[in-house]
C-alpha cells in the first residue's frame, strides 16, 4: 500500500534528513488489508527508514514517549494508538516534542 | 460496509467533538482526556491561556513586554498566541521579541533565522543579545575549554543574565518565557532530586524576580507540551526543532524521560506534580539562602559573587571546575581556602547544601 510518512520535530534527522517519505509498504504474507495496523507500520519504519539512533524514535513496541503520532491529521490516541488500522493513501505524521522551546 | 466501518472507527468513530458535538475530533487532550475538533481546540487552548494571564494578573495595560524567543516551539507559539490575545482582548501591551545568541554553531544560528522570520510574520520588533558581546565567550569556546560535562550549567546561568540585559536594552517592564507545564514539572522533580529547597520553593511561581531587575512570567505554566506542538502543527507555525548538540549529557534529560513515561500512564500527573510543587511548605528550621547582590557586577545573588561571575572567573583563569558542583565537608573547605585564591574561597555553594 502507498503511504505518505512525515517526520518532524527533529525526527527527520534519523531518516537521512528527509521530512517526507512516500513509501510502498508490502503487507505481511497472508495478511488481510484490515490487519495492517500502526504496530506493523512502526516495525516497518524502524527497519526501513530509521538509519540511526532508533532509540530516539521507538521504545519497545511503540514510539518513544514524547513522540506524537497523527494519522490523517488525527491524534492516534483517538483511533486506538497501536491498533489504528492503516489503509492505502493514508498520511502518518510523527512529531517529536523532545527539544528546546 | 466493513471498509466504511473501519474508516469511521479510525476517524474517532461516530463520536463527535466533546465540545461542539458537530465536528470530527482530531485530538485527545491530555489535561482532560476530552476528544475535540480543531476549531474547539484552538478556542480552548487560547481561552485557557487568556484565563491564566488574567487570573494571575500577569500584565498591566501599557506595559512593554519582551518575549524570550529562541525560534523553538514554545516561544514561537507564545509569540503567536500572545500577540493574538493582546489584540483580541486589548491587553494594551507593547510586545517585543528577545533572542539570545549563545554561539552554538549549527544550532543557534539556525534557530535565530527562525526568530528573524517570526519578527516578520508576527510584526514584532526583535532584539538579539550574544554571549560573545556580554561575556567574551561563545558556548562553543566554553565547551572547548570545559568539555562536554556541565555545559548546561554555564549556558543556563549566562542565559538568565543575558535575557535581563537584553530586557534592559529594550527598556521593557516584563519578560515572558515559553516554559510549559512539562518543563515546570521536570524542574520540580529536578529540584527534589538535588535537594535544592530554595529553588523548589520558587520554581512553581508563575511570576518570578519581582524584586529583581526584570520580573518574568510563564503564561504556559499549565499548558501541556503536546498541545503546544499540536497547535503549532495545525496552525502551521514556523519553528525550529533540533536538540541542542551539547544537551545529551544534561541531568534534566532523566527527569524529562521520567515525566514522559508518567504522562503516558496518567497524563494528569504533570499538572499534579506542579500542584505538589506549589503546595510544598518548607520547615521553618531549614536554613535558606538570603538574597543580596553580587559584589562584582551588582546582579541579584545569594552569595558574594553571582554564579555568572564565578563561572566567568573560572573560564578566564583556566579553572573550568570553579563554581561547579558542591564543596565537600568542612575539613576540606579549610584546606581548600588556604590553597586557592580569594576568588575561589568565595565560590558559590549550591543552594540547599547542608550547613553544619
Amino acid at each position: 500500500m502507498q503511504l505518505t510518512l512525515e517526520f518532524g520535530g527533529g525526527l527527520e534527522l534519523l531518516c537521512d534528513s528527509e521530512k517526507i517519505h512516500k513509501v510502498n509498504v508490502d503487507l505481511p504474507n497472508g495478511a488481510d488489508s484490515d490487519d495492517f495496523t500502526m504496530k506493523h507500520l512502526l516495525s516497518w519504519v524502524r527497519t526501513n527508514l530509521i538509519k540511526e539512533r532508533p532509540e530516539m524514535f521507538m521504545k519497545g513496541d511503540t514510539v518513544r514517549p514524547g513522540v506524537l503520532v497523527l494519522v490523517n491529521d488525527c491524534d492516534w490516541e483517538l483511533s486506538g494508538q497501536l491498533d489504528t488500522v492503516i489503509e492505502d493513501k493514508d498520511v502518518v505524521v510523527f512529531i517529536s516534542t523532545l527539544h528546546g522551546g | 460496509m466493513e471498509a466504511g466501518e473501519a474508516k469511521s472507527k479510525k476517524a474517532g468513530g461516530s463520536r463527535l467533538c466533546c465540545i461542539c458535538n458537530q465536528r470530527r475530533p482530531v485530538l485527545k487532550r491530555p489535561k482532560t482526556l476530552q476528544q475535540i475538533c480543531r476549531e474547539c481546540f484552538y478556542e480552548v487552548f487560547e481561552e485557557e491561556i487568556h484565563q491564566v494571564i488574567v487570573g494571575n494578573r500577569l500584565f498591566k495595560s501599557g506595559e512593554r513586554v519582551a518575549i524570550g524567543a529562541s525560534g523553538g516551539k514554545d516561544s514561537t507559539v507564545l509569540a503567536y498566541v500572545l500577540s493574538e490575545l493582546n489584540r483580541r482582548h486589548n491587553y494594551g501591551l507593547d510586545l517585543f521579541l528577545l533572542s539570545v545568541d549563545e554561539g552554538i554553531t549549527g544550532y543557534r544560528d539556525d534557530s535565530l533565522e527562525t526568530v528573524k522570520r517570526n519578527e516578520v510574520q508576527y510584526g514584532l520588533p526583535l532584539q538579539i543579545v550574544s554571549y560573545k558581546d556580554l561575556y567574551g565567550w561563545t558556548m562553543d569556546e566554553i565547551v572547548k575549554m570545559i568539555g562536554l560535562k556541565n555545559n548546561c550549567t554555564f549556558c543556563g546561568v549566562f542565559r538568565r543574565q543575558a535575557l535581563d540585559r537584553g530586557a534592559a536594552l529594550l527598556k521593557v517592564d516584563k519578560l515572558v518565557t515559553g516554559h510549559n507545564a512539562d518543563d515546570i514539572a521536570e524542574t520540580v522533580l529536578l529540584n527534589i532530586l538535588r535537594g535544592d529547597i530554595a529553588r523548589l520553593s520558587r520554581c512553581t511561581s508563575i511570576t518570578t524576580g519581582e524584586d529583581g531587575p526584570i520580573p518574568r512570567c510563564k503564561p504556559f505554566k499549565y499548558t501541556y507540551e503536546k498541545e503546544i506542538v499540536m497547535y503549532a502543527y495545525f496552525k502551521k507555525l514556523d519553528y525550529f526543532s533540533t536538540e541542542c548538540i551539547y544537551s545529551p549529557n544534561a541531568y534534566r534529560g532523566f527527569a524529562r524521560e521520567f515525566i514522559k513515561d508518567l504522562e503516558r500512564l496518567r497524563p494528569r500527573a504533570i499538572l499534579d506534580i506542579i500542584k505538589s510543587g506549589e503546595d510544598f511548605r518548607i520547615a521553618t528550621t531549614t536554613k535558606m539562602p538570603e538574597q543580596g547582590t553580587c559584589e562584582r557586577c551588582g546582579y541579584i545573588s545569594s552569595q558574594k559573587w553571582c554564579k555568572a561571575c564565578v563561572l566567568l572567573e573560572g573560564l578566564n583563569r583556566g579553572l573550568p571546575k570553579m563554581g561547579i558542583g558542591r564543596p565537600r565537608g568542612s575539613g576540606n573547605d579549610q584546606k581548600d581556602t588556604k590553597a586557592r585564591s580569594t576568588a575561589k574561597s568565595i565560590e558559590s555553594k549550591q543552594c540547599g547544601s547542608l550547613d553544619f
